[in-house]
């Protein structure tokens, strides 16, 4: 198991969010968190990269404690562990977030170099490896306001990959994308996970959820509602606000 | 014509060499002071931010002239004292700091939010995130507003001659009454077009620099 989700509770300003969460992620496998927007799906993510602070909660990458409960109290990662839990955990967020004064290689070698004191010539080469692997070799030196919305999505998961990562973190990969691009970026997730990456999406997108998961977890209200593999997922639809989602 | 102003020339010269001093010396000190008040002001430490607010509010609210005239002649009356030109150069470097914390706390808050998002992910700490990140993409926004500044700077050191200190304008003020010429002040004007043409080359060059992205 590479990442643990046990009892998260994370509430704003009064009004739950998240209500006692709790899933795990495999080694290989792409996780689907579904929902409509507004159900929690992003706030997830957001506690699992720690840029919010769950209220209760366990959050375990691989074997080390983002944080737990301790004598009913949640206790955070000191900063070592949290930079060790950061190398393992890749996020691509939703409007990519890419650094505008930075060129693509410049995007992907800057946290490696600069934060983990990877040797430039060892970085530089593995993003030449993870450009030609996306595609993106002709690309390297421009800088991210002359890239697609596609192009720009590839450098942000050659940009998270960039450090061998675990758990790869997805905010609706499928939002900025023309729908003959979901495609590209469903077999690219398929071959990150071949390579034993734990794959977590975030989606409202049924259709890309089904091409591209393995399991599936339908949030709603805060609440997991079902977890189920993905053929079970489209099979049963025995819940009401699951059958109402699916059918919209 | 010629032979007069080659004879005033020299004193307007000398008068340009304070000018230029002030202008520098605050220019080099009050920018890395103003990168610090922005850092303060949206820093989440209360007073510090209140202590910015309450500074660049008397900064801005009084006139430079004002602040001048308090640092060297108002303070020794509480004992502390300094020449002219340190006295000037403070006021001048505290006034105009003022006014660049709040062009680069402008130029900081209007970067998306996302950018530390991403560097957070990425295990940058908050400095870095600053140093690699956020500075760096602030230059570019406040370039502009910065040159507006750079320029009222080159005019308003003429306000050293309160304390006494002989710049530019007042050298061209002296010939002038002296000869009871207007050439003297036309010399001066001149002057200070070709320095304000040579800063908006040189800030239209870094515009340039900083355009390879949007």
């Amino acid at each position: 198991m590479v990442l643990e989700v046990q009892g998260l509770y994370k509430s704003f300003s009064g009004e739950p969010v998240l209500q006692d969460v709790s899933f795990n992620l495999n080694q290989g496998e792409i996780l689907a968190i579904l929902g409509r927007s507004g159900a929690g799906k992003t706030t997830i993510l957001r506690c699992i990269n720690n840029l919010t602070k769950c209220d209760r909660g366990t959050i375990k990458v691989d074997d080390m404690y983002l944080c737990r409960e301790e004598n009913g109290a949640t206790v955070y990662a000191n900063p070592s562990t949290m930079l060790k839990i950061r190398k393992n955990l890749g996020m691509v967020f939703q409007n990519f977030n890419l650094f505008p004064h930075m060129s693509v290689v410049q995007n992907i070698v800057e946290a490696p170099i600069n934060v983990f004191g990877m040797p430039k010539q060892k970085a530089h080469e593995k993003a030449a490896e993870l450009l030609e692997m996306l595609g993106l070799s002709d690309k390297a030196d421009s800088y991210p306001f002359e890239l697609s919305g596609g192009q720009k999505q590839r450098v942000a998961i050659a940009r998270a990959c960039a450090l061998n990562p675990k758990i790869m973190c997805m905010d609706e990969p499928t939002s900025a994308l023309d729908p003959e691009l979901r495609e590209g970026i469903a077999s690219i997730i398929e071959n990150l996970a071949k390579d034993g990456m734990g794959i977590l999406i975030i989606t409202h997108d049924m259709n890309f959820a089904k091409r591209v998961a393995t399991r599936i977890i339908f949030l709603d209200d805060g609440k997991v509602i079902q977890e189920s593999s993905k053929e079970e997922f489209f099979e049963s639809m025995d819940n009401e606000r699951i059958r109402r989602f699916v059918a919209m | 014509m010629v032979d007069y102003i080659l004879r005033i020339l020299p004193a307007l010269l000398a008068g340009l060499d304070t000018t230029l001093s002030v202008f520098f010396l605050t220019l080099v000190l009050s920018i890395p002071l103003g990168v610090l008040v922005a850092l303060g002001r949206l820093s989440n430490i209360k007073p510090l931010v209140e202590i910015m607010k309450f500074y660049i509010w008397v900064m801005r609210g009084t006139p430079l002239l004002l602040q001048i005239v308090v640092i060297f002649f108002g303070l020794p009356i509480v004992g502390i004292t300094f020449d002219r030109y340190p006295a000037a150069i403070i006021a001048f470097v505290l006034n105009y700091a003022a006014y660049f914390g709040e062009i680069f706390r402008g130029g900081i808050e209007s970067i998306d939010k996302g950018q530390y998002d991403a560097a957070k992910v990425l295990g940058f700490t908050p400095i870095k995130t600053y140093q690699r990140i956020i500075l760096p993409q602030m230059i570019k926004i406040v370039l502009p507003s910065v040159a507006n500044e750079v320029i009222t700077l080159i005019k308003d050191t003429a306000l050293v001659y309160v304390v006494g200190l002989g710049e530019l304008l007042r050298a061209g003020k002296i010939a002038s009454n002296r000869d009871a010429s207007l050439v003297p002040l036309l010399l001066v004007g001149i002057i200070y077009l070709a320095l304000t043409a040579i800063l908006t080359t040189a800030f239209q060059k870094l515009e340039d620099r900083y355009s390879y992205y949007q």
